[in-house]
C-alpha cells in the first residue's frame, strides 16, 4: 500500500507534534526535519486542523500544537483525511467491472482493502509513537536518526 | 502464585493477579456477558475445567482488586497447528466497562506473557474479528503486529 505523499506528510506531523504535546512546534521545523515543502505543510496542517487534531498557535512562539486523544485518533482517522481507503468503492463504474471476472477481482481487492482498513483503523498515534521509539538508529551517513533527530524522543 | 502488580502509571493500586477458581464462573459469565451481550455458561464451564486441570501452558488469569474479580484472561501455549512451532496463545480478554482506562487489561496481558516466558515460548498470539477496533487497538498497544500466518475461510454450501 503506498500513501499519497500529503497523507504521509499529515502523519509525519502528526506523530512529531503528539511526541510532546504540551510543546509549540513551528512548521518549518517540522518541514526541516522530514525534508518536504513548507508550502505544502502548512496545506496539511489546516486540513488536519479543520479536523480538529491540531491547534494553530499564535505570536512570537507560535506554532503548531496536537490537540487530538493520542490514544483514540487512529491511523485511518488521519488518511481519511486526505484519500479514498476504499479503493474498490468506486470500481463498479469501471470498464469491466459487470462481468464475471471484474466481479472476481472485486472480491480479491475488496478483501485486500478490508484488511488495510482494519490495520489502519486499530493503530493509535500512542502505538505508532511506542513503534517509533522502538525502531533502531539509522546510520548517520545514512541521514538523521529516527530516534537521535528529535531530542525530545 | 499471586502477584500485586502497581504499575503501569494509570492503574488503580493494588490489583493482584491470580490463577481463576470455580468461584469465579459466574463473574466470568457476566463479564464476558457484559462486552458480547451474550451469556455462556455452558462455554465458560467448559473452558474453566479445561483450564483448571493444572496443564503446564494453560491459563486462565483474573485480576482482582480488593475481593472483587474486574478481569480476566485466557491463553495457553499451542504447538504444531498449521506448522507453528509453540506459542502462547491469547483467546480472550476481558476487564470490566467500569474499570478500563486503568491499565488493567495491560496488566493481565504483561502477567500471561510472563506465564508465556516461564514455559519457554517466545511468541504471543492473537485471532480476533477485523472490525473490533477496540479489542484490535488494545493488542496493537500491546506491541502485537502482523504475523505469518492469514486466516481463511469459505462458506459451506448446504
Amino acid at each position: 500500500m503506498k500513501l499519497q505523499t500529503a497523507t504521509r506528510i499529515a502523519i509525519h506531523a502528526v506523530l512529531e507534534l503528539a511526541a510532546d504535546p504540551g510543546s509549540q512546534i513551528s512548521a518549518a521545523q517540522i518541514a526541516e526535519r522530514y525534508d518536504i515543502s513548507v508550502n505544502h505543510l502548512a496545506k496539511v496542517l489546516r486540513t488536519l486542523g479543520r479536523a480538529g487534531l491540531v491547534e494553530a498557535l499564535r505570536g512570537v512562539r507560535g506554532g503548531y500544537r496536537f490537540r487530538g486523544n493520542a490514544r483514540r485518533v487512529t491511523l485511518l482517522d488521519i488518511v481519511q483525511l486526505f484519500e479514498e481507503v476504499d479503493s474498490v468503492k468506486g470500481a463498479s463504474r469501471e470498464p469491466g467491472a459487470h462481468t464475471a471476472e471484474g466481479r472476481a477481482l472485486h472480491a480479491v481487492l475488496a478483501e485486500i482493502d478490508d484488511t488495510a482498513r482494519a490495520t489502519l483503523s486499530s493503530i493509535t498515534i500512542a502505538t505508532m509513537l511506542m513503534l517509533v521509539a522502538r525502531q533502531p538508529p539509522t546510520s548517520p551517513a545514512r541521514g538523521r536518526s529516527a530516534a537521535g533527530a528529535s531530542p525530545r524522543r | 502464585m499471586v502477584i500485586v502488580h502497581r504499575n503501569p502509571s494509570n492503574a488503580r493500586p493494588d490489583v493482584v493477579v491470580r490463577a481463576a477458581q470455580p468461584g469465579d464462573l459466574p463473574v466470568v459469565v457476566a463479564l464476558d456477558a457484559e462486552a458480547t451481550g451474550l451469556e455462556k455458561s455452558a462455554y465458560w464451564k467448559e473452558r474453566f475445567a479445561w483450564y483448571a486441570n493444572g496443564d503446564r501452558g494453560r491459563f486462565f488469569l483474573i485480576a482482582e482488586r480488593g475481593t472483587e474479580a474486574v478481569g480476566f484472561i485466557v491463553g495457553e501455549v499451542r504447538a504444531w497447528e498449521f506448522g507453528s512451532p509453540p506459542a502462547g496463545w491469547v483467546f480472550a480478554v476481558n476487564v470490566r466497562k467500569a474499570e478500563r482506562l486503568h491499565g488493567l487489561g495491560t496488566i493481565l496481558f504483561d502477567a500471561i506473557c510472563t506465564r508465556f516466558r516461564k514455559v519457554g515460548v517466545t511468541i504471543v498470539r492473537t485471532m480476533l474479528l477485523k472490525d473490533e477496533q477496540l479489542v484490535m487497538s488494545f493488542f496493537r498497544s500491546m506491541g502485537m503486529m502482523g504475523g505469518p500466518f492469514i486466516q481463511l475461510e469459505k462458506r459451506l454450501d448446504p
